[in-house]
Parts: C-alpha cells; sequence; structure tokens
C-alpha cells in the first residue's frame, strides 16, 4: 500500500509556521518515513501543474499556513481543497487571519501607496508600483491580484481542522499529524488544541487577585514587571480569553498572552470578550475616569484583535468594499 | 408530547390583533404569511385577541393536533402575557420554555404611524424569535423556600402599621429604627389634618403596642449594615449603636435624668428641633417607644470626644442603683438576622428652607419651618404649646409660605402633596393658639382628598387670608413706619395683579419633603432604584406600587415619594399584604433564566468574581473554579459577557440564542 500523501502549502503569512515543521527537528524523519510530501514549497521543487495532475481528494492531508491575500492565494486553497480529504488551516494566519489580517484596517489603496511610495524608507521617485501584468522579451509574465479584504482560509475554502498558533508548537503539530495518520481524528471543525482559556496553564494563576481593577493600563515596555498575573500588574494579557495549548509559553517567558490561539470554542469573537472582561473590571465609575483608563491602551484593535480581526465579527473595516471575488 | 431538545423542529406561530391596537398599525394576516414560508414553521394563525380564553385553547389544541414542539406568539410585552402563554404551552404537554413572546404592541404597532413599516418591523421582530425559539431548550422552575420571618426598616408610621400587620398575622418581625425611639415624624406632629386628630393621641398607642407585641423584635438605635441573600432568603446585618444603657434592664424611670451632673438641659434637643434643650442622657420624648433613656456620648461628661474617659462623677450610676441600667462599657454590635421579606419605609426629610438665603430662615430669628410649628404648638413640645417666638413675644400676625422648596425649578421640582394641608392646619392651630392674623401664600391650593376641600372652606370661614403668588423674599427692611420691626413678605398677588409688601411678626416656611439624605446608600444596601428626584422607584407606578425592582424588598411610605398619613397606612398596608403573600406561601418560583458555570471549561481566571451585583459568584479555591449560586442569580447577563473564555452560560441567552435572534432580524425574506 502506498503511503499517504501530504502536502505542506503557504500563503500570506511570514514562514514561521514553515519553521514549526522543520522545529519537529528528528521527529520530521519519521514523519517522512511515514508519508509521501507531494508538495512543500518552502523546502521542495514541485510544480503547481503536478498537483493540477493529480487525481481529486487524492492527497491524504493538506497543511495550508497563511492567510488568503491573494488572487494566487485563494487560488492555491482551492485546488488543495479539491485535491485534499483533509484540508487542515496550520497556524493562526490560516485559522483566523492573522497579522495579515489587520491589514482590514486599511484600503488596498492606502497599503500599496505606503509600501511602494510613502514609507520614509522607501524612495521610488518615479512611483514605480508592482503591475499585474507586465510583458518583457515578448513573454508576458502575470503576478496575482491583492484582495481588497483578507480572509481566513475556512472564509474562502470548506475547513477540516484548525491547527492554532503563531506559529502552532512543535508539540501541537505532532499531535495533530499523529491523530491524521492514525485516523484518530476530532468530530470535523475542531481546533486541536484544549478547549479551556489559557489562564489554565499558565504558572501566575495563583497570583491573580479576586479583583482587578483596573486605572490604567501598561505597555511591557513601559514598566518593570514581576512573576505575577500580568493582569494585575495593568498589563494586557490576551490569556483568560485565548485558547490553552501552548504550554503558557509567553507568560513563562515573562510576556504577556497575545491571543494567537483564538478564542475557545465557544466564544465568537475573542477581541470582544477580552474588552468586555477588561471593561467590566475597571475600577473608575465616572465617564471621563473611564475614558483615561481605556485610553492607556493605543491600539485597542492591534491589542485585542491582533491575530483575530480577519476572523471576527468585526472582520474589516465597513468603508472597505469586498472584492470581485469575495 | 416530545419535549426532547434534539427532535425536528416543528414551530407554532400566532399573530394577535390586540383588537386593533396591533392591528391598526400592523397587517397581520400578512406577517402570517410571511412567517408561514420560514424553515420550521409548521403553522400560523392570526387571531383577534390571543390572551382569551379561545386563543389560549386554539395553542394547546395546536400542539396535540400539529405535534408542534416550539410556540411562539407576537403580540405585546412579555411582561404582561408570557405567563399566560407559557401557561398554555404547558397546558399542551410542551415545555413551557419552548415558547418565545415577539413585542409587536409597545415595540411596534404603537410607535409607528407607517403601516407597511410597522409590518416590516413585526416580520423582522417575529423572524428573530423563529430563529431563536428553535434553540430554545427544556428548562425547569426551580422552587426556593422562603424565609418567615420579615425585616421592617424605619419606625415611622408605615414601618410601625407594616410590622403590626405582619405581627398580627402570626409572623416574626424585626423592626429596625435608626432614633433611640420609634414614631418618625407622626410623633412630632401636633394634630392631623383634616380631621385635627391629636397625633400622639393615634399613634402612641400604636408605638407601644408595637414595642410590646410577642411577634416583633424592636431594634431602635439601630441601622442595617449589610444585605447579602436573595428574595426569601436574606440574612441581614444590623448595626446596634451603644446607647449605654441595658434595654432589658431600665424601666424608663427617668430617676438618670433628674439627677444627671447637668442640673439644667444644655444641649439641643433634636425631637423638639432645636427649639428646647436636653442632657446628654435623655429619652427623646415622654411617650417614646421602648421607654428606655439614651446616653448622647458626644455630650456626656464621662466620655471626651465619643471615648470613655471615667472622669464623670457619674450621679446617674448612682441614682439608677440597684439596677445598674447604665453601662458605659457598651460597644456597637453586628448582629445579624434572617428574613424572608423586607419592607423599607425609612420616610423622609424636610426640605433644608436655609437653601432658599431669601425668605431667611437662619437668619431672622422669628422665621419656622412648619415643623418647628409642630413643636411650637404641641402641648407636650419645648414652650408646652406656648406660641413664643425665639424673641419672647408673642405673635400677632403670621404669614405662612407655601412650596417651600416645592414645585421650584432652582430645588425640587415636584409636588410635596402635604404642604398645602398641613399649612392650612397650622394657619388653624396658630390662629388657635394666637389669634393672630393669619396669611398664606400659596401658588395653588391642592386639597384633593377625603374632607380635605371641605377643611379648606372651613379656614376660608375662620377668617385666614390666601394670597395667590410665590413669594419673592422675606425682608426686615422696613419701607414705612408699620413695617419697623416686622418681616416683610414681599409677593405679587397674582389675583389682584399687583406686587405687595405685607409686614408679620413671624413666618411660616411650609417646607417640602424630600428623598434623606443617604437614600443613594439605601438604595445600594437594598438594591433598589431611585427615581430621578432620588425617592426609591416602585416597579410599576399603577400595578406594583409597593414592589420593587428587587424581589422580596418592598417599599412603603414617603421614602417613595411624598404622601401624607392616610396614603402612608394604605401604602403599609399594601407593604405587608405583599409580605405575607410571600411569606405564607412559603416557596417561590424561580424565573430558570439563571446563569451556570460550565464547570470543566472554567480556566479559574476571576473575571467574573466581582462582577456580579446579586454577589451569587464566588470562587473555588481548591478546585480553582468560579461558581455561581443559582438561587442568588437574578439572570443579568453580566458574568456571561465578561466571561473572556464564554465558559459561562446563561439559559434562555445563550449564544446560539441571540446570534440566532439577530440574524433573523438582519435576514431578507
Amino acid at each position: 500500500m502506498s503511503k499517504p500523501k501530504v502536502a505542506f502549502y503557504w500563503c500570506a503569512s511570514c514562514g514561521g509556521c514553515e519553521e514549526t515543521v522543520v522545529d519537529l527537528a528528528e521527529d520530521i524523519l519519521g514523519v517522512v518515513e511515514l508519508v509521501d510530501i507531494v508538495l512543500w514549497p518552502v523546502a521542495m521543487d514541485f510544480k503547481y501543474a503536478d498537483i493540477e495532475a493529480m487525481p481529486d481528494k487524492s492527497i491524504t492531508a493538506t497543511l495550508l499556513n497563511g492567510a488568503i491575500r491573494s488572487t494566487e492565494q485563494e487560488e492555491m486553497a482551492r485546488l488543495l481543497r479539491r485535491k485534499s480529504q483533509f484540508l487542515i488551516a496550520y497556524g493562526a494566519c490560516a485559522h483566523t487571519g492573522g497579522i495579515p489580517g489587520l491589514a482590514n484596517q486599511f484600503p488596498r489603496e492606502q497599503i500599496l501607496s505606503f509600501n511602494y511610495q510613502d514609507a520614509p524608507t522607501v524612495v521610488n521617485e518615479a512611483k514605480l508600483r508592482p503591475q499585474l501584468e507586465t510583458t518583457e522579451e515578448g513573454r508576458t509574465v502575470h503576478l496575482p491580484r491583492l484582495h481588497n479584504v483578507v480572509r481566513t482560509l475556512d472564509q474562502v475554502v470548506d475547513v477540516d481542522y484548525y491547527v492554532p498558533g503563531c506559529p502552532p508548537t512543535p508539540k501541537l503539530t505532532r499531535a495533530a499529524i499523529t491523530a491524521l495518520l492514525e485516523g484518530n481524528l476530532p468530530p470535523k471543525g475542531s481546533v486541536i488544541a484544549p478547549d479551556h482559556a489559557l489562564c489554565e496553564e499558565c504558572s501566575r494563576k495563583d497570583t491573580k487577585p479576586d479583583k482587578w481593577d483596573f486605572s490604567s493600563f501598561s505597555r511591557t515596555h513601559q514598566k518593570l514587571m514581576d512573576e505575577t498575573c500580568f493582569l494585575a500588574q495593568g498589563v494586557v494579557c490576551m490569556g483568560p480569553a485565548t485558547r490553552a495549548g501552548c504550554e503558557a509559553v509567553c507568560t513563562s517567558g515573562g510576556m504577556p498572552c497575545t491571543g494567537c490561539f483564538g478564542a475557545t470554542s465557544r466564544v465568537r469573537d475573542q477581541g470582544a470578550k477580552m474588552l468586555s472582561a477588561l471593561c467590566s473590571n475597571i475600577a473608575a465609575k465616572d465617564e471621563d475616569e473611564i475614558e483615561a483608563t481605556l485610553g492607556s491602551i493605543p491600539d485597542p484593535v492591534g491589542t485585542f484583535y491582533r491575530y483575530g480581526l480577519a476572523g471576527s465579527i468585526l472582520r474589516r473595516k465597513l468603508n472597505l468594499p469586498p472584492d470581485e471575488q469575495g | 408530547m416530545d419535549n426532547r431538545d434534539s427532535q425536528e423542529i416543528r414551530i407554532g406561530f400566532y399573530i394577535c390583533h390586540c383588537g386593533s391596537n396591533i392591528a391598526a398599525m400592523v397587517d397581520c394576516p400578512a406577517v402570517a404569511k410571511a412567517i408561514g414560508k420560514l424553515a420550521g414553521v409548521v403553522l400560523t394563525r392570526d387571531y383577534k385577541y390571543m390572551c382569551s380564553d379561545p386563543g389560549q385553547e386554539l395553542i394547546r389544541k395546536d400542539i396535540a393536533e400539529f405535534k408542534l414542539n416550539r410556540v411562539v406568539v407576537a403580540s405585546c410585552s412579555p411582561l404582561l402575557h408570557e405567563k399566560t402563554f407559557r401557561g398554555a404551552v404547558e397546558a399542551g404537554g410542551l415545555n413551557p420554555f419552548y415558547f418565545h413572546m415577539v413585542n409587536i404592541r409597545e415595540h411596534d404597532a404603537w410607535v409607528h404611524t407607517d403601516k407597511a413599516e410597522a409590518t416590516e418591523k413585526a416580520c423582522a421582530l417575529s423572524r428573530a424569535a423563529i430563529r431563536r425559539v428553535a434553540k430554545h431548550k427544556a428548562l425547569e422552575v426551580k422552587r426556593v423556600s422562603v424565609h418567615p420571618d420579615v425585616l421592617v426598616v424605619g419606625g415611622g408610621i408605615a414601618g410601625i402599621h407594616a410590622a403590626m400587620t405582619i405581627a398580627n398575622a402570626g409572623r416574626k418581625v424585626y423592626l429596625v429604627e435608626r432614633e433611640p425611639s420609634i414614631g418618625g415624624h407622626m410623633a412630632k406632629f401636633d394634630k392631623t389634618f383634616p380631621t385635627l386628630d391629636c397625633a400622639a393621641c393615634i399613634l402612641t398607642p400604636k408605638m407601644s403596642e408595637a414595642g410590646s407585641h410577642p411577634n416583633i423584635t424592636l431594634m431602635t438605635y439601630s441601622e442595617v449594615a449589610k444585605m447579602d441573600g436573595y428574595v426569601g432568603n436574606y440574612t441581614v446585618t444590623i448595626k446596634r449603636k451603644p446607647r449605654y444603657i441595658k434595654e432589658d434592664v431600665c424601666t424608663g424611670c427617668q430617676e438618670c435624668i433628674a439627677n444627671c451632673v447637668y442640673k439644667e438641659p444644655k444641649f439641643r434637643d433634636e425631637f423638639n428641633e432645636g427649639l428646647g434643650k436636653r442632657k446628654p442622657v435623655y429619652i427623646p420624648f415622654p411617650q417614646a417607644t421602648p421607654q428606655v433613656v439614651a446616653i448622647d456620648s458626644r455630650t456626656c461628661l464621662n466620655f471626651k470626644g465619643g471615648v470613655l474617659t471615667d472622669m464623670c462623677k457619674k450621679s446617674c450610676v448612682a441614682a439608677c442603683g440597684e439596677k445598674q441600667a447604665i453601662d458605659f462599657t457598651q460597644q456597637e454590635i453586628l448582629q445579624e438576622v434572617k428574613v424572608g421579606a423586607i419592607i423599607i419605609a425609612t420616610g423622609f426629610q424636610p426640605f433644608d428652607a436655609a437653601r432658599i438665603p431669601q425668605y431667611g430662615y437662619g437668619r431672622y430669628p422669628n422665621v419656622y419651618t412648619a415643623l418647628e410649628i409642630e413643636r411650637l404648638v404641641n402641648a407636650s413640645g419645648p414652650t408646652s404649646g406656648h406660641v413664643i417666638m425665639r424673641d419672647g413675644t408673642e405673635p400677632k400676625s403670621i404669614g405662612i409660605i407655601h412650596c417651600v422648596g416645592s414645585r421650584d425649578q432652582k430645588t425640587n421640582r415636584w409636588c410635596s402633596k402635604v404642604c398645602c394641608m398641613y399649612s392650612l392646619k397650622l394657619a388653624h392651630l396658630l390662629k388657635e393658639h394666637t389669634g393672630a392674623e393669619i396669611y398664606n401664600f400659596y401658588i395653588d391650593m391642592r386639597t384633593p382628598g377625603k374632607g380635605y376641600e371641605e377643611f379648606y372652606d372651613k379656614l376660608l370661614e375662620e377668617g385666614v387670608h390666601f394670597i395667590r403668588g410665590r413669594v419673592g423674599e422675606v425682608t426686615d427692611w422696613a419701607a414705612s413706619p408699620e413695617e419697623e420691626g416686622k418681616l416683610v413678605v414681599r409677593v405679587e398677588d397674582t389675583l389682584a395683579g399687583y406686587v405687595r409688601r405685607i409686614p408679620f411678626d413671624m413666618v411660616v416656611l411650609a417646607t417640602g419633603l424630600e428623598p434623606k439624605s443617604d437614600a443613594q446608600d439605601v438604595r445600594r444596601l437594598f438594591n433598589m432604584s431611585c427615581g430621578s428626584e432620588g425617592f426609591f422607584l416602585e416597579r410599576h407606578p399603577k400595578l406594583a406600587p409597593v414592589s420593587t425592582f428587587s424581589d422580596g424588598i418592598y417599599i412603603a411610605g414617603c421614602c417613595q415619594g411624598p404622601r401624607d398619613i392616610p396614603d402612608t397606612v394604605a401604602q403599609a398596608g399594601a407593604a405587608a399584604a405583599e409580605v405575607l403573600v410571600l411569606v405564607d406561601k412559603g416557596y417561590i418560583e424561580q424565573e430558570p433564566n439563571t446563569a451556570f458555570i460550565l464547570d470543566e471549561e472554567c480556566c479559574g481566571c476571576k473575571s467574573c468574581i466581582p462582577l456580579c451585583p446579586y454577589t451569587a459568584i464566588t470562587f473555588d479555591a481548591t478546585r480553582k473554579k468560579a461558581v455561581i449560586n443559582e438561587a442568588l442569580c437574578k439572570g443579568c447577563g453580566t458574568c456571561v459577557a465578561a466571561c473572556p473564555s464564554g465558559s459561562i452560560v446563561q439559559n434562555l441567552f445563550e449564544d446560539d440564542e441571540i446570534f440566532s435572534e439577530i440574524e433573523g432580524v438582519l435576514a431578507h425574506d
């Protein structure tokens, strides 16, 4: 019997998820022994045409990381969906939109003009921009087009499982791959991680007071922090609103949780939930004082929706039109 | 009937015309038709009065005939008929919570003028209910037992009457009063309008009866410090201030008062509104209940700055003799009582007349408040009923100014309701006592009430003068020789049409009634609401006038708004009846819209712990999980919204139910 076929693919992502696969270290050899890798652009040379030529559903599982930002990414997501029995949204960007999803606060034109012209580090007097189509030496080449809105993988195609995290930990990756290979799968649509909040795993949990009573918030560089609960120190920690499974690597490393694992299965909007919890616990009762307390969070979207904006109820800024393709 | 949550959804939809209340603005048959096309809806009907017996019967029969397992009624406010329809659904054999009600009357028909739009809105609201009801689960109403004892806070006429009524019905009552004696404001009054009954003669028998009633535990000189628990099971902590007298030993002989080292009374007598003096050891008034003296540590020589020094020779202790009722070592104690229901009857405070400086109260000695006059004309008052002014003379002319701190944009906007009548009464009493010329300055005479208008007529016949106009100022600046040494009232006589100056020996300010200065603290203590003016808010101004938004907490008397004695007593009786209904039934049924913790999922982040307004949430430190006491939960949803991991769920308000509802409103047909 032939070995199960596995594909790895990347869309709008930073490459960190690929790194995690490598972080499996010697375990990767075990995986390679058990499966045939049919696509892994970061490490191996395959052509898209090879995939297109495969019969539908012939790939056992595709682990796709990155959000869907461009026409090419959408095309590949659809192709891999068609060719795969299981499509797995791997990492925060594919799962909830991730950092690229924060672009949904701005119009496409603003992003392009900043990046190619206006950014202080850019010199581009000719105002050159990448073109969708260029002909050179008689050959026409195409570049993919950016969509107006960054989408999660499941906003584009049907997704079977999610492996959360920015990036997912090797342990979770191993668990997901093992479950796949052993056919020991949870219900479709599951996130392969525990379904309680991070506090459960956090070593600082016992130091959390019964009452937060926030009067102001600080960012991590603004104060010296001790070993107690970050929230008790007035530092926004997304832990209470974030799914566990990372084994609290950030909080045990001295940084608050930024929420990359997304919400638990019971929550539709992680950012709104954390805001609700924080705002319910603000010490001030007077409107001006409440304003002042909340004013100490300079970037609310980047704080509460750092990884989740595209997948949240907010999803995008209202005046951004959805693309022709959605 | 199938009462499982997971089954094929079969919804019956009923839209009520409510006569023409709804039908005039909403096309009911059109709504029924539109809703009939939605998934899961197997039956729609429009009917003239769904709440009628035949309307309810319709639901009951349809459930059997069409095998309905969910019911939606679009009609009026759930406050009115949710119970009715839940009952009908239950009678049809379904769990009553497989029902949802849509308010298309108050929220739609009554507030719109365009029929097409109102109909569209009715469709949207109904669509939301159809989507929501499919997610409903079978729930159980829980019964909680009710503690039979009752707490009454405030020992004025309202509190006394309520306590007596409940005690006479055989229930135990704790009557808590802040002052050393019960009696409240009524004990200070001389006569009552319009019958001119002596206030003390009708009140003091009730006071002493309350004081000696076997079912009443009187706690005077005490205040409620804390309330925990929920309807039927309150734990109330009562702070008992030290009066330095053993209440159960003191016989009220008052030998201690006679033998106090102060030979003469020297300190402000609060009961007589400061018009008289008392000693540090005192009894507020002759008929005080309980007949127990009190020692005021602020003025007693044995204390300094309220701290015991033992410097006095304590002639009072010697006078008390073998009884040894005086105990200077008494400390404030906290006493806990358990009760099932609470009546708040904390009364009012009179408007502070000094807040209107142009009337001269506090500046001109012969300007009095109405309550001071009550004491001045009272036979047991500081002048034994002789109307002697602060300057030692008897007034020959008196002006009574109405609406002082009432119906005034600058102070209190409301009518204090009793001032017109008590001003008439005081005019009568002052005339009787002094024979003086008496003028009433009024904005409007408000004398509705049994025998009130007749009393007004009687005063007109007695030759009391009435001038319509709000007084501009009271001044001692004389403009003519006859005004010399007098208090001149400057007023626009709006009937005669000119500004007048009228000189008087004495001016009486008919001060209005306002909420007690600590009403907000009391409100918080008992989880009540206040209206914008600060009086405690009743649950419904017409249909639940003595209930509050906290179940098991009732209000009576002037803490709810200005009213006279007959109304106060009636209200106190009504509050007592409500309490007895609750206590005699012995249990309460709890709406199952409570929140609960998903124990497995709770990560113990404690976000919810401090939020519960009913202190229903505690933290189990050994298991590191939050725990909700279901009996305490009122279903407000605060913790549900705040739980960052979505591990608190509220029955009837699950996320799925709410999101389905939102999607239903936003969906297109």
